[in-house]
């Protein structure tokens, strides 16, 4: 089996992506201070995964994996889903 | 001539794998979050609000600088630059450190306000922020341990990248710890605007 080896990030790259994750770090503390409702948990869930994947796929290379490491995520993604689904349909109609 | 055995795409695979469980570890502590929260919101704004949001604040930066600094250190090692990769990793692991101590003061003072699991005053202010509390104390208190761990084994490669184990062609190890250290910020990432950050 040939070994893909991947091409060498530019720390550039890498700086830019700490500089967003740092700025939407401070977008999730500035919208904690707004009553929104009960948006505010779904505004800091949303801005939370948007931090994740930029980790997900700039970090930790995702983007330069194969097809296979992105179905992983994906399966392990449609998993949780259920298990989270699944619990929530027992607590509120219960 | 040894025949070497190596599959370093296998190597970074199972490492994923191992992460997917990490993640499965961590989403059960928040499912029990979301079900606390839907049984008790009012509480748990009322006891986000006793968090220091300074010391989350901060763990925040720290924990996302980390992460930068173990990234360039993966694409360091990649274009050969040993020294830069070593110096990387040690400032990695002092702020894996920096998270650690600043973790001991929030603790302490919380623990000195009777704020622990089991403490009396706790018991005093009523299901919803007990609940909230020892949950809090479990997750981060797990999420430690692991930036614990995450730094010793970033400690043990970059020893190894000193001795000319990990090189510019062969930095798995690298590569699997930076992985590691990666969940330790993604688990973070949720942490924070859950625990710190609900609206009062």
């Amino acid at each position: 089996m040939s070994e893909e080896t991947h091409v060498p990030v530019p720390y550039r790259t890498f700086i830019l992506i700490w500089v967003a994750l740092l700025i939407l770090t401070g977008i999730t503390v500035a919208v904690s201070r707004v009553d929104v409702g009960a948006l505010n948990i779904w505004v800091a869930l949303g801005v939370a995964s948007i931090k994740s994947s930029l980790v997900i796929f700039f970090f930790m290379h995702l983007k330069q994996e194969s097809i296979l490491f992105k179905i992983g995520l994906l399966t392990m993604l449609v998993i949780l889903a259920i298990f989270v689904g699944m619990t929530f349909l027992d607590i509120l109609y219960r | 001539m040894s025949i070497e055995h190596r599959d370093d795409t296998g190597a970074r695979f199972g490492m994923w794998l191992f992460l997917y469980t990490e993640v499965i570890l961590f989403s059960g502590l928040f499912i029990l979050y979301a079900m606390a929260l839907a049984k008790y919101p009012a509480e748990f704004s009322d006891a986000s609000h006793k968090l220091n949001i300074y010391f989350g604040s901060i763990n925040t930066l720290v924990l996302l600088t980390s992460s930068l600094t173990i990234a360039l250190a993966v694409s360091a090692i990649q274009m050969g630059r040993i020294k830069q990769t070593l110096i990387l990793c040690w400032i990695t692991i002092a702020l894996a450190l920096v998270f650690l101590i600043n973790k001991y003061f929030e603790w302490s003072a919380e623990i000195s306000h009777g704020i622990y699991p089991g403490s009396e005053q706790l018991a005093e202010m009523g299901p919803g922020i007990t609940t909230f509390f020892n949950l809090y104390y479990f997750t981060a208190g797990l999420h430690g341990l692991h930036v614990f761990i995450g730094g010793t084994l970033i400690g043990v490669v970059a020893v190894m990248t000193a001795k000319g184990k990990v090189t510019s062609d062969r930095y798995t190890l690298l590569e699997n710890s930076a992985l590691y250290w990666h969940l330790v910020d993604l688990v973070w990432i949720f942490l924070f605007p859950l625990y710190y950050l609900l609206y009062h």
